[in-house]
C-alpha cells in the first residue's frame, strides 16, 4: 500500500498541477513533494527489514499475462535508503527552484514531480519490465528540463543525454528479455519477469560465458547511466546545460540508478562473470577517478567542475561494489547517499550563485566571502563534506570503499578480486579531489572579491542567501553532519542485505582459493606488493 | 465454399459500404455528401462489430485453413484502425471545391468531385486487407493482395492536384505491377513444386517432402520469389524503393493509408506463405527463406532509419521510418506462429494507430494552403497549436518505442519473440536500430515543443475543419491511455497456434537454427 501511495501521489500530484492555474503550481508541488516525503518516512519507520535483509511493502498486479509481466513493488533496506534519498531531494529541488524557473511554471513541476515517481518505480520494483519503463521514463522529464529550462547549449545536452542513455538500456532490454526466455525454457515455457525468480535462476542455471554475455550487456546499460569511463561524455554537458533543480537530481539520484542497478542485477546475477571481469571494471573505474580528477583540475566553469567530479567520485562507489566483501558493498551504498547530499548541495549552491551573477566562470566571479557570508559558510562545509574531511559523511564511505578494495585480497570469507594496487592508485584520486575542490574554494570564495562586469541584480534576490534558499540547504547539511558522526544509521540497516547479496559469491571464492591452493588475490592479480 | 461465405461477412459489411457510399458521394445536396465519411465510418465500425459473431471459438476451431485465427484479431485492428484513418479524413477530401459549391461560386460536377471516391476506394482496400486473412489458396490470396493495392494507386493519383501525385502514382503502379508479376511466378513455381494452390494442402505435400528429405528447390525458389514480390506491399528492403517518393507525392491522408493497410495486408500474406513450408513440429524454416528474411529485416530496418536520419522532408522522414518498422515486423514474421505472429499483430495495431496519429497531425496543419513540407516549419509548434504539438511528440514517441507509451509494448512483444525463437542478434540489431531512430523521432519531440518558432513556422495555420486535429489528439491520448488496458489488447490481438503446429517457442534449442528440411 505504502508503495503505491509512493508512486502515485506524485502523479496525482502532476495531474493537480496540470488542472490548476499556473501560479499555485510550485506550492502544489511542494505540497506533493512534502506529503511524499512523509509518506516515504512513514514507510521507512513501519519497515521491519532493517538489517535483517527481509522484503516488505509488497504488492503486485498481473498486466501481461502471456509473458508473465507484472507490476510487482517491494523495498529492502536498500532500495528503502534510496527512495528516502530521493524523496528528501525532491522537495528542496522544488524550493530551490522557485526564483530560478519564471516561465512555463506547470510543466516544470509537472515534469519534476513526473520524475520523482519513475525514480521511486525504480527503486522498488521487482519486476524486470516495471523496472525498465520506470528506468526508461526518468529520461522523458530530464528530457524535457534540460531542453526547455536548460541554458545555451541545452538543444545538444538533451539529445546527448538521452542518446547514450536510451541506446545502453537497450541493450540491457535485450539482455532481460534473453534471461527471461532462458527461464521460461527452465520452467516449461512459464514466462516470468519477477527480480527474485530470474535472480535465482541466472546464478543457479546460467553457464560461465553465458554470465559473461549477461555481464556486458548489463554493463554497457547500467555503465552509461553511473556514468563509467569512457561512455561518461554525456554527463559533464547535461549537468552543465541543465537548471540547477534538474542537476541536483541528476547528481543525486539518477546516477544511482546506474550503480543501484550495477547493485541490484549485475551483482547476484552473474557472480562467476563478476569475479572474473571485476579488475577490468575496477580499472575502468579508476581510469574514471583519475581522468575525470584530472579534467576537473583545469575547469574553470564551476558546474561543469562538480559534473567532472561526480565521474571521479563514482569510481570509489564502483571499486566498493566490485571490492565484493561487506565492507565494500556497505560502503559503496552509504556512498550513494552521501553523494546525493553533497553533490547536491553544491549544484544547489553553484545555481545560487550564477542567478545572482549570471556566470559560472571562477575567472570572472570570486572572493564572495565578504560580500555572501552565508553562502560561502556553505560552500566550504559541503566541499570539505565532498572532499572527505572526517566528521562529514564523504570521509566514511570513501574510506570504506578504499579500504575494503585494498584488503580485498584477504578478507576472510570473502576474498575478493581487486587488491591494494587498485585502492593505492585510486586512493590518488583523493588527492586530487582535495586539490581541485579546494581550488575551486580558494577562488570562488576566498581572495580578492571579483565580480563580473556590469551588475545583473535585479533586485529580486537578496544580496546574500536568503531564508528560503538557506532551507534548502540545511537539511542537507545536517545529515551530512549526522552520517559522518553516525554512518552506522545506514551500514547497520543494509548489512543483512548486502550479506545476502554476496552469499552467491561464497561458493565461488572457495573453489578459487582450493584450485590456487593460495589467495585468490595472488592467484588472480600477481601477489601483494 | 458454406465455410469461406460465412468468414467474409465482415467484408461484405464492407462491400455493401462500398456501393452506398459510392451512391451518397453523387447526390446534389451538399448536406448529404458531407455526411459520407460518417458513413463510410459507420460501415467500417459495423464490420468490426461483426467479427465476434462471425469468428467464434466454434466457428474457428472447425475452419480448414491455414491460420484459422488469424482472421479475427487482424481484422478487429484493421477495423480500429481504419476507423482512426476515416476520423483524420472527415471534412479534409474535396474541401476547396465542396466550399466553393457550398457558397455558390462552384456548380456540382459529379466528374469532378472526389468525395465519394475516395472512400471507396478506401473501403475496398481494407476489405482487401480483410480477405487476404482468409485467404487459403494462391489465388484467393492474390486477387485479396491486388483488391489491397489497386485502389491504392488511384488513391494516391486523385490526393492531390500536383504533378508530385501524378508521378507519384505512376510509379506506384509500375512498380507494384512489376512485383505482382514477381510473386505471382513465384505462386506458379509454388504450384508446380506441389501440384496445388490450397495452402492447407500445400502445407502437407511439404511436411512429407521435409520428412523425406528436403523441401524441393523449386518450391524454396518459388517462395522467395513470392516473398521479395509481396515484400513491396510490405515496403521491405530490397522492395523498398519507390517508397519515400510515393509516400511524399500523395497527400498527407492518403500516405497514412499507404502506412498501414498494404503493409498489414503484406505482413498477413508472408505469415500465410511462411506457414506453408515452416515450423513444422518445431523446425523452423528452410535456410534460404531464413537467410533471406534475415537479410531482408536486416536491411529494412537499418536503411530505412539511416535514411530517415538524413531527411528533412517530414514526409520523407516518416515514410522511411515506417520502412524500418517493416523491418521490425520481420522480426515477429521469423519468430513464427505463437509469440512471434501475436507480436505481429500487435504491433501492426500499436504502429498503425501511432503512425496514424502522426499523419494526423500533419494533415491538421497547412501553410498558405498547402501541406508542411520540412520538419524545420514544425519549429516552435507548440506556442501556436500546443494540441498538435503534443500529439505530434506522443505519437513519435510511440513510434520510437518509448516506455511507457503504447509503442513500447509492441516493441517488446517482438524483441520477445525474437529472443524465444533463438534470434537475439537480430534483436540486437533492432535495438541498435532503435537507438538511430532516436535522433530523428526526438527532432519531431523537440523542434515543436522546445525550439523557437522561426518565420516560416509562424504561417502555419490550423486546416479549417477540425476532425484532423481530434483525430490526432484522440490517437495521442490513445497512446497514453491504452497501455493500461493491455492485458485487454493482448488478448484480442493473439493468434493462437494452429492444431497441427507446434509451438517453436517450447521446443525450439537456442542457437539451433538449422532447417531441417535441408
Amino acid at each position: 500500500m505504502m508503495s503505491w501511495l509512493l508512486i502515485l501521489l506524485p502523479l496525482a500530484g502532476v495531474l493537480a498541477i496540470i488542472v490548476s492555474p499556473a501560479r499555485m503550481a510550485k506550492m502544489l508541488a511542494l505540497l506533493t513533494s512534502l506529503v511524499v516525503f512523509g509518506v516515504s518516512i512513514a514507510a521507512a519507520v513501519g519497515f521491519d527489514g532493517w538489517g535483517k535483509g527481509t522484503w516488505g511493502l509488497e504488492g503486485a498486479f498481473n498486466w501481461l499475462s502471456r509473458y508473465g509481466i507484472e507490476i510487482q513493488v517491494g523495498a529492502d533496506s536498500v532500495s528503502l535508503i534510496l527512495v528516502l534519498l530521493t524523496t528528501l531531494l525532491l522537495p528542496l529541488a522544488v524550493l530551490g527552484s522557485f526564483t530560478s524557473v519564471r516561465d512555463r511554471l506547470r510543466e516544470y513541476y509537472g515534469w519534476l514531480l513526473g520524475l520523482e515517481a519513475a525514480m521511486i518505480g525504480v527503486f522498488l520494483a521487482r519486476d524486470l519490465i516495471f523496472f525498465y519503463v520506470c528506468f526508461e521514463f526518468t529520461l522523458v522529464p530530464m528530457f524535457f528540463l534540460i531542453a526547455i529550462y536548460g541554458s545555451t547549449n541545452r538543444a545538444r545536452a538533451s539529445m546527448k543525454f538521452l542518446i547514450y542513455t536510451f541506446t545502453g538500456s537497450l541493450i540491457t532490454l535485450a539482455a532481460f528479455l534473453w534471461l527471461a526466455w532462458s527461464a521460461s525454457q527452465a520452467a516449461d515455457g512459464q514466462w516470468t519477469f519477477s527480480i527474485a525468480a530470474l535472480t535465482h535462476h541466472a546464478t543457479t542455471s546460467l553457464a560461465g560465458s553465458e554470465q559473461a554475455w549477461l555481464l556486458l550487456a548489463l554493463l554497457i546499460g547500467f555503465g552509461v547511466k553511473v556514468p563509467i569511463f569512457p561512455v561518461h561524455t554525456w554527463l559533464p554537458l547535461a549537468h552543465t546545460e541543465a537548471p540547477t533543480a534538474g542537476s541536483v537530481i541528476l547528481a543525486g539520484v539518477l546516477l544511482k540508478l546506474g550503480t543501484y542497478g550495477l547493485y541490484r542485477f549485475m551483482l547476484p546475477m552473474c557472480p562467476e562473470a563478476v569475479v572474473a571481469w571485476a579488475p577490468v571494471i575496477a580499472i575502468l573505474a579508476i581510469i574514471g577517478i583519475l581522468y575525470a580528477a584530472l579534467i576537473c583540475w583545469v575547469q574553470t566553469d564551476v558546474k561543469k567542475l562538480v559534473a567532472y567530479s561526480s565521474v571521479s567520485h563514482l569510481g570509489f562507489c564502483i571499486l566498493g561494489l566490485f571490492a565484493l566483501n561487506p565492507m565494500g558493498l556497505e560502503g559503496a551504498i552509504l556512498y550513494m547517499v552521501n553523494h546525493g547530499l553533497s553533490t547536491g548541495a553544491l549544484f544547489f549552491l553553484i545555481g545560487m550563485m550564477y542567478e545572482r551573477f549570471h556566470t559560472r566562470d571562477m575567472r570572472e566571479v570570486g572572493g564572495l566571502a565578504g560580500r555572501m557570508p552565508v553562502w560561502a559558510f556553505f560552500m566550504v562545509f559541503f566541499v570539505l563534506a565532498s572532499v572527505g574531511l572526517p566528521g562529514l559523511n564523504g570521509f566514511v564511505s570513501e574510506f570504506l570503499c578504499l579500504i575494503a578494495t585494498f584488503s580485498a585480497g584477504d578478507m576472510g570469507a570473502y576474498p575478493g578480486v581487486l587488491g591494494p594496487w587498485y585502492a593505492a592508485i585510486a586512493a590518488l584520486g583523493m588527492i586530487f579531489a582535495a586539490m581541485y575542490l579546494l581550488i575551486m574554494v580558494g577562488k570562488m570564495v576566498f581572495g580578492p572579491e571579483r565580480l563580473p562586469a556590469g551588475s545583473h541584480d535585479d533586485g529580486t534576490l537578496p544580496r546574500d542567501l536568503g531564508a528560503r534558499e538557506i532551507t534548502v540547504l540545511v537539511p542537507l547539511a545536517v545529515l551530512c553532519i549526522v552520517l559522518g558522526v553516525q554512518p552506522w544509521l545506514v551500514i547497520d540497516g543494509t548489512s543483512a542485505a548486502v550479506a545476502d547479496t554476496l552469499a552467491v559469491y561464497q561458493p565461488i571464492f572457495e573453489q578459487l582459493t582450493q584450485q590456487t591452493g593460495a589467495s585468490v588475490t595472488n592467484a588472480l592479480v600477481g601477489g601483494t606488493p | 465454399m458454406i465455410e469461406k461465405l460465412w468468414f467474409v461477412i465482415p467484408e461484405a459489411v464492407l462491400l455493401v459500404g462500398v456501393v452506398v457510399v459510392a451512391i451518397l458521394g453523387l447526390v446534389r445536396s451538399g448536406q448529404i455528401r458531407n455526411r459520407v465519411p460518417w458513413v463510410a465510418m459507420a460501415f467500417v465500425i459495423g464490420c468490426g462489430v461483426a467479427y465476434p459473431f462471425v469468428f467464434t471459438e466454434t466457428a474457428v476451431s472447425e475452419s480448414t485453413s491455414l491460420l484459422p485465427g488469424l482472421g479475427r484479431p487482424m481484422g478487429l485492428v484493421a477495423c480500429v484502425v481504419g476507423v482512426c484513418l476515416v476520423f483524420m479524413t472527415i471534412g479534409r477530401i474535396d474541401r476547396r471545391y465542396e466550399q466553393a459549391i457550398a457558397e455558390g461560386r462552384d456548380r456540382f460536377d459529379p466528374l469532378r468531385s472526389n468525395r465519394g471516391e475516395y472512400y471507396v476506394f478506401f473501403l475496398l482496400s481494407l476489405a482487401g486487407l480483410m480477405l487476404t486473412c482468409s485467404a487459403n489458396d494462391l489465388i484467393w490470396l492474390f486477387l485479396a493482395l491486388e483488391l489491397t493495392s489497386l485502389p491504392t494507386y488511384v488513391m494516391v493519383a486523385m490526393s492531390r492536384s500536383s504533378r508530385r501525385a501524378q508521378e507519384a502514382a505512376m510509379k506506384y503502379f509500375f512498380l507494384g505491377a512489376m512485383s505482382a508479376a514477381m510473386f505471382l511466378y513465384g505462386f506458379s513455381l509454388l504450384y508446380a513444386a506441389t501440384g496445388t494452390v490450397e495452402l492447407t494442402e500445400m502445407r502437407e505435400i511439404l511436411t512429407a517432402q521435409a520428412a523425406e528429405g528436403g523441401i524441393s528447390m523449386l518450391a524454396v525458389v518459388g517462395m522467395m520469389l513470392a516473398l521479395l514480390g509481396i515484400g513491396f506491399k510490405l515496403a521491405a528492403a530490397p522492395m523498398h524503393l519507390y517508397a519515400a517518393d510515393v509516400y511524399e507525392g500523395a497527400a498527407v491522408h492518403v500516405t497514412a493509408v499507404l502506412g498501414f493497410i498494404p503493409k498489414a495486408a503484406g505482413a498477413v500474406a508472408f505469415m500465410l506463405l511462411l506457414s506453408t513450408m515452416g515450423w513444422f513440429d518445431g523446425s523452423t524454416l528452410p535456410l534460404p527463406i531464413l537467410i533471406l528474411l534475415w537479410v531482408m529485416a536486416v536491411l529494412t530496418m537499418t536503411l530505412g532509419n539511416v535514411a530517415a536520419l538524413l531527411q528533412r522532408s517530414v514526409k520523407r522522414m516518416l515514410a522511411y521510418s515506417s520502412i524500418s518498422h517493416s523491418g521490425y515486423l520481420l522480426i515477429g514474421i521469423i519468430a513464427g506462429p505463437g509469440l512471434g505472429f501475436s507480436a505481429v499483430i500487435l504491433y501492426l495495431f500499436v504502429y498503425g494507430l501511432a503512425n496514424t496519429g502522426a499523419f494526423a497531425v500533419l494533415a491538421s496543419l497547412e501553410r498558405e494552403g498547402r501541406e508542411i513540407e520540412s520538419v524545420e516549419d514544425l519549429a516552435g509548434l507548440r506556442q501556436k497549436h500546443p494540441g498538435s504539438a503534443i500529439a505530434l511528440a506522443i505519437s513519435s514517441g510511440s513510434l520510437l518505442g518509448f516506455p511507457p507509451l503504447l509503442g513500447f509494448w509492441g516493441k517488446l512483444a517482438l524483441f520477445i519473440a525474437g529472443i524465444a525463437s533463438g534470434h537475439i542478434v537480430l534483436v540486437l540489431i533492432a535495438g541498435v536500430n532503435s537507438a538511430i531512430s532516436a535522433w530523428y523521432y526526438l527532432r519531431l519531440v523537440g523542434l515543436p515543443l522546445m525550439s523557437e518558432p522561426s518565420e516560416r513556422s509562424e504561417t502555419i495555420d490550423r486546416v479549417a475543419v477540425p476532425w484532423p486535429r481530434f483525430a490526432a489528439i484522440g490517437i495521442a491520448a490513445a497512446m497514453v491511455v491504452l497501455p493500461i488496458f493491455l492485458a485487454g489488447i493482448q488478448d484480442e490481438t493473439d493468434v493462437p497456434l494452429p492444431p497441427d503446429t507446434a509451438d517453436v517457442v517450447a521446443t525450439h534449442e537456442s542457437g539451433d537454427q538449422d532447417a531441417s528440411g535441408l
